[in-house]
């Protein structure tokens, strides 16, 4: 089930980093019942805006486009943020 | 003592740091037992801090590096990252070598 919540969440992504692919999953549903509110996410996302930058920045990056949802609805965010020259050295 | 300036005592005594929710033995959160395990894998005398043991430091740390969540891995003072960047510096071999590098360069 796609929530509300998700197509937000890809919305502003998509708009902040223009990604050459984008995949969110919720993962809310593992983390059932241990007390915690709001969303749990992974998200695999490929973009230019990633080159050049460590692995912290890019983080910095994602957390600062979803800054809003960060304090409220999102409770945690698993990030694996490449770029497109990354993916095409990948096996 | 203001509690950055105790912050920045815990991250700057000791070489290698990880703030987690509950103990290497007991964690609280998938992602802190995640990351603990893999540091301890290639660090075992890295500082784990329960951030659970002192709520002051619990509310506090985020604002340190501005990094809002746990855990939080401190090389030589300097902020490497949460879970996700901690397991994929453990996966491809670099944690290892900057534990090694933190190490020499003490």
């Amino acid at each position: 089930m796609s929530s509300h919540l998700q197509t937000v969440i890809q919305q502003q992504l998509e708009s902040t980093f223009s990604p050459l692919s984008l995949e969110l999953i919720d993962e809310s549903h593992l983390h059932a019942g241990h007390g915690a509110k709001g969303g749990h996410y992974k998200l695999h996302i490929v973009a230019d805006a990633f080159s050049g930058k460590s692995l912290l920045q890019r983080h910095r990056l994602v957390y600062d486009a979803l800054n809003d949802l960060m304090n409220s609805e999102i409770h945690a965010l698993s990030i694996q943020a490449k770029t497109p020259s990354e993916m095409e050295r990948l096996p | 003592m203001d509690i950055l300036q105790r912050i920045a005592k815990i991250v700057e005594g000791n070489q290698v740091v990880l703030f987690m929710k509950g103990t290497r033995m007991f964690p609280q959160c998938g992602y802190s037992s995640r990351a603990s395990a893999a540091l301890y894998d290639v660090c075992k005398d890295a500082e784990f801090f329960d951030v659970f043991s002192d709520i002051e430091i619990y509310e506090n740390l985020p604002r340190y590096a501005d990094w809002h969540t746990f855990p939080q891995l401190y090389i030589n003072g300097e902020l490497i990252g949460g879970c996700d960047i901690l397991m994929e510096q453990f996966e491809n071999g670099e944690l290892k070598e900057m534990v090694k590098a933190a190490a020499t360069q003490a």
